[in-house]
């Protein structure tokens, strides 16, 4: 399994790493959407990607949308501090499939990741 | 200037930014924090050594500063990423902008209003002071936990909408 984490707070990525560092799964790393689709690009699809909002160069909804036009396999989950529910509806319409609030426990984007990926998995 | 209306100091801005400092420490950094009595900043009196600061878009203008001791600070965040962290680096810096985004992001979500947040900054060094909107009060949320004292200074205001 291939895991992309995005955010701009190392420390962060670093706690989301904590989260799905398991073995036999492969994590990259990028500090926004630019980077993100770059690393993409070089190393191919991913299984799943933990999102942030907002970052400078390129915000999330902006990578989920371009990542969306070529790409519908891979989950996207957004895990930011935008908590409104237009916020969150407007993720889900640039292609998240689900979507995780900052402050969290790693328990709960656990438990996200689990739902999500099942989900994903099932046919349509 | 027409539209521009300041938040009042009341008990929902207040109340917004207490629970979310509550929540984002209890949950992120397993700390309980203590709120104290909110009060109205006077002056340029510096709030603490290391300062991070996250500015508001949208229908709300303005910052929010959560600001630390400096041996607070490095408590907090030696809790929050699992490791001491040099006061210099630029994970400690990280580390300490990310609290202040998440609790400028928690209490937003109680605002009722189209709001966005900015990427956080932080300054450290001891008396440091930092800018603010002078046409509204900047509220003070002292605070206090089992690493130390740290604030929360709000300085923020609505834009339109009304």
């Amino acid at each position: 399994m291939k895991i992309l984490l995005v955010d701009d707070s190392r420390t962060m990525r670093n706690i989301w790493r904590k989260v799905v560092g398991t073995p036999g799964v492969e994590v990259a790393e990028a500090g926004d959407g630019n980077e993100g689709l770059k690393v993409i690009s070089e190393q191919g699809p991913f299984d799943l990607i933990l999102l942030d909002w907002n970052m400078p160069n390129m915000d999330g909804i902006t990578m989920a949308k371009k990542l969306r036009e070529t790409d519908k396999n891979t989950v996207i989950i957004m895990v930011t501090t935008e908590a409104e529910k237009p916020r969150i509806i407007e993720a889900i319409k640039s292609g998240v499939n689900n979507y995780v609030v900052k402050p969290f426990t790693p328990e709960t984007l656990k438990a996200k990741i689990e739902e999500t990926m099942k989900k994903a998995a099932q046919p349509a | 200037m027409p539209g521009v209306q300041p938040l009042q100091f009341d008990a929902s801005l207040v109340v917004a930014f207490v629970r979310s400092i509550k929540n984002v420490l209890s949950t992120m950094v397993s700390i309980e924090a203590t709120v104290g009595k909110p009060y109205i900043k006077e002056g340029e009196k510096p709030g603490h050594d290391v300062s991070s600061i996250v500015g508001f878009s949208g229908e709300v203008k303005g910052n929010v500063v959560v600001s630390f001791g400096m041996d607070t600070a490095l408590k907090v965040v030696e809790t929050f990423c699992g490791m001491p962290l040099d006061a210099t680096s630029d994970d400690f810096a990280d580390a300490v902008g990310e609290l202040c985004n998440m609790i400028a992001g928690n209490a937003k979500k109680d605002f009722g209003l189209n709001a966005g947040i900015g990427i956080p900054s932080v300054v450290i060094g001891s008396n440091h002071t930092i800018a603010r909107l002078r046409d509204v009060p900047c509220i003070v949320i002292p605070c206090t936990c089992s690493a130390g004292d740290f604030c929360v200074e709000v300085n923020i205001k609505q834009i339109g909408n009304n």
